[in-house]
């Protein structure tokens, strides 16, 4: 063999490796789809620090190589680097760190004061049953169904926790959906809570909050906790975190950890999670007849999940005391996209009265939203694990 | 003294409670299949057939079996302690051991020190590394024919059975006792409910049952905490229940709060004196390039929306 015919051997073999070599057109539709999430978060503002680490993960995850070279690059390729790090995700411990920084960083207080509002939490929880019941009808199996439905919590963490352990092979198109629909619950929200409430519904003012005491912040963690966990111990990873979260920020005496656990573990745990996500979303896998289902699904879920959060407060207020009425704009807050449903809750009651402040009144829902949905994720995974 | 005392009690009680916790999950270990007579059924690493006891990890975490003891007499539960060091002693979860009753204990770690006698019951027993707490136990037949087990009918649990060997009752030396190649709750689920409503009826009752005792209990807890906020109030007064005013028992308002806030501020905050010193210092450091973050750092770009 000459010098040049070496040379060329080599080329020709490195050129196999490369991603031209390799690519298909899956590779590129999904390279679009990575983009248009980046587009999204840059120009749009939805939900940049989580579609900006899914987007560029995505387009990590598609870049087209040869599989059989053992280069051990893949995501799905045992020992490689991104392999590694998706464990946090496929093993299902990225989840309840997160819950810890959100229970490190929510205040639990409008909760506490008005725990009726736990009801409205718990009752938008419905989008996830309902999903689930047009999952079942569209054929898919009773456990991809919960993995599915989960979607309706409006909880990504719970997503993917649940996803990874019913049903890891619709893991990618399920976090993918449940992050998009989070991003465009200012788009999915407003219509509904317009259609299902009337102008004098939207109109009532709510009292304030009274005043809650340090201890019984303190209390919460500790016996919403014990009470949910004895209920359903299989939501213990996502709501022992959650509330040991708030215990550290709410105990007074653990500020730094509260403050690592909110932000830079948090941040951390958002990187890794939004990035591996993304890169496990590669064409072979994603590009499937199933994942446009599942974002269906997704839709309904959500539909469904914010019009019965509305639906139940109207209900409510049937059998409350007039000067106990509840506005039903902050129903759609019982979906747990924290805090951009509660916000929507007050952006929309500022609309037609701009005195009528709902966000306090709203963010009581909004976490229960969160309780809700990882007592809702650990029934589907008792019942269907 | 009292502090260290609490540590040393707190210590105490965590060991206690670290060693139930290691108690509890030994306790997940079963007998959970046995042949007493064997021809032509499981072959050791000699080539002999003999006698087996497989033992199963009922737990959803691995399990070091070593220093427990396996015996065929309740009166001796020490017979064979299962060797240290071994590392195919550490069963993975919900997996077998098998061992064999040969009375051969030279040979390995899983050949016992006693045999099995045919056509005889045999009591077989685990004890815990204390050789007092009887982990598991069964009583073989001894109806039992060569090359037939005595199995529990699912793994780790369940009743025991006799297994001849054929198609549908076979013998499962090291492995599940019973075959499953799909998931027995999800197929419950797909046959008895497949609408979902059954699911969704219990799902959101038992969502609405957590949220409800959250409630119910935080409105209590709410109650109580008004209670005692009251009772203090009326300490502060110096009066008793009975005797206070109607307005002691009200809230604050916020005004008012605010009024005794400024007031307090006015009152504490005069800046006539001040307590702390303020000195200055000169630091001197060494200037480098290699430190200065006019070279290290840019200003990260911060991205804005047009309105």
């Amino acid at each position: 063999m000459s010098f040049g015919d070496f040379l060329l051997n080599n080329l020709e073999q490195f050129w196999q490796l490369t991603g031209f070599a390799n690519a298909q057109f899956g590779n590129f539709v999904m390279l679009a789809v990575g983009l248009f999430f980046i587009w999204l978060a840059i120009k749009k503002n939805f939900e940049p620090m989580l579609l900006v680490p899914i987007g560029f993960g995505i387009l990590i995850g598609n870049i087209p190589f040869n599989t059989e070279a053992g280069l051990e690059i893949g995501i799905y390729e045992e020992g490689s680097v991104l392999n590694i790090l998706y464990n946090g995700v496929a093993a299902g411990w990225y989840p309840p760190l997160i819950f810890l920084g959100i229970g490190a960083m929510t205040d639990f207080s409008a909760l506490i004061a008005n725990p009726k509002l736990m009801l409205i939490g718990a009752a938008a929880q419905f989008g996830i049953f309902g999903a689930y019941m047009v999952a079942l009808a569209i054929g898919f199996s009773p456990d991809q169904a919960g993995a599915i439905a989960i979607i309706g919590g409006a909880d990504g963490p719970t997503a993917i926790f649940l996803s990874s352990k019913l049903a890891p092979n619709l893991m990618g198109a399920i976090a993918v959906s449940a992050y998009s629909y989070m991003a465009l619950v200012p788009v999915i929200q407003p219509p509904l809570m317009r259609l299902f409430t009337t102008k004098k519904e939207r109109l009532i003012k709510m009292k304030p909050a009274r005043a809650v005491s340090q201890n019984e912040k303190i209390i919460f963690p500790i016996v919403g906790m014990l009470l949910t966990c004895f209920v359903v111990p299989s939501g213990i990873p996502l709501l022992g975190m959650l509330f040991f979260g708030n215990l550290l920020r709410e105990c007074g005496v653990t500020s730094r950890l509260a403050k690592t656990a909110s932000n830079a573990l948090t941040d951390i745990v958002t990187i890794l999670l939004g990035m591996t996500v993304g890169a496990s979303t590669q064409a072979s896998q994603f590009l499937t007849p199933q994942t446009i289902f599942i974002f269906f699904l997704g839709f309904m879920a959500f539909v469904i999940a914010s019009s019965s959060g509305v639906l139940f407060v109207k209900l409510f207020n049937l059998i409350l005391p007039k000067e106990k009425k509840i506005n039903p704009l902050i129903g759609n807050a019982g979906v747990s996209a924290v805090p951009m449903s509660a916000r929507i809750s007050n952006n929309l009651g500022l609309e037609y009265d701009p005195s009528n402040y709902l966000l306090m009144h709203a963010m009581g829902p909004n976490v229960a939203g969160v309780i809700g949905s990882a007592v809702a994720a650990g029934v589907l995974l008792g019942f269907l694990a | 003294m009292k502090k260290t005392v609490s540590i040393i009690a707190i210590a105490l009680l965590t060991l206690a409670g670290a060693s139930q916790a290691s108690a509890q999950s030994r306790s997940a270990l079963r007998i959970n299949e046995v042949m007493v007579v064997n021809d032509s059924s499981l072959v050791d690493e000699y080539g002999q057939a003999s006698a087996w006891i497989e033992l199963f990890n009922a737990n959803f975490a691995p399990l070091e079996i070593s220093s427990v003891f396996l015996t065929n007499d309740p009166a001796e539960p020490r017979k064979y302690p299962v060797p240290l060091g071994d590392v195919n002693t550490d069963i993975p979860k919900r997996q077998h051991v098998v061992f064999f009753a040969d009375g051969e204990p030279n040979r390995g770690t899983f050949h016992t020190s006693f045999t099995l006698t045919p056509g005889q019951d045999n009591w077989i027993g685990i004890y815990d590394a204390d050789g007092l707490t009887l982990i598991d136990e069964v009583t073989v037949p001894a109806s039992l024919l060569p090359n037939q087990s005595w199995a529990r009918t699912e793994d780790g649990a369940g009743e025991w059975a006799l297994r001849t060997g054929g198609e549908n009752d076979y013998i499962t030396p090291s492995s599940a006792n019973v075959i499953k190649d799909t998931n027995r709750k999800i197929e419950l689920f797909a046959e008895r409910d497949e609408n979902g409503f059954g699911m969704t009826i219990m799902a959101m009752a038992i969502v609405f049952s957590a949220l409800l005792l959250l409630c119910l209990c935080f409105y209590a807890i709410g109650k109580t905490s008004a209670a005692i906020s009251k009772m203090r109030k009326f300490r502060a007064h110096g009066v008793s229940k009975q005797e206070a005013p109607e307005d002691i028992a009200a809230h604050d308002s916020g005004e008012e709060i605010a009024a005794i806030v400024m007031a307090l501020h006015e009152h504490l905050d005069t800046h006539d004196t001040e307590n702390t010193i303020l000195t200055i210092n000169k630091v001197k450091r060494a200037y480098s390039p290699w430190s200065s973050k006019i070279y290290g750092l840019r200003e990260v770009p911060n991205h804005t929306h047009a309105k």
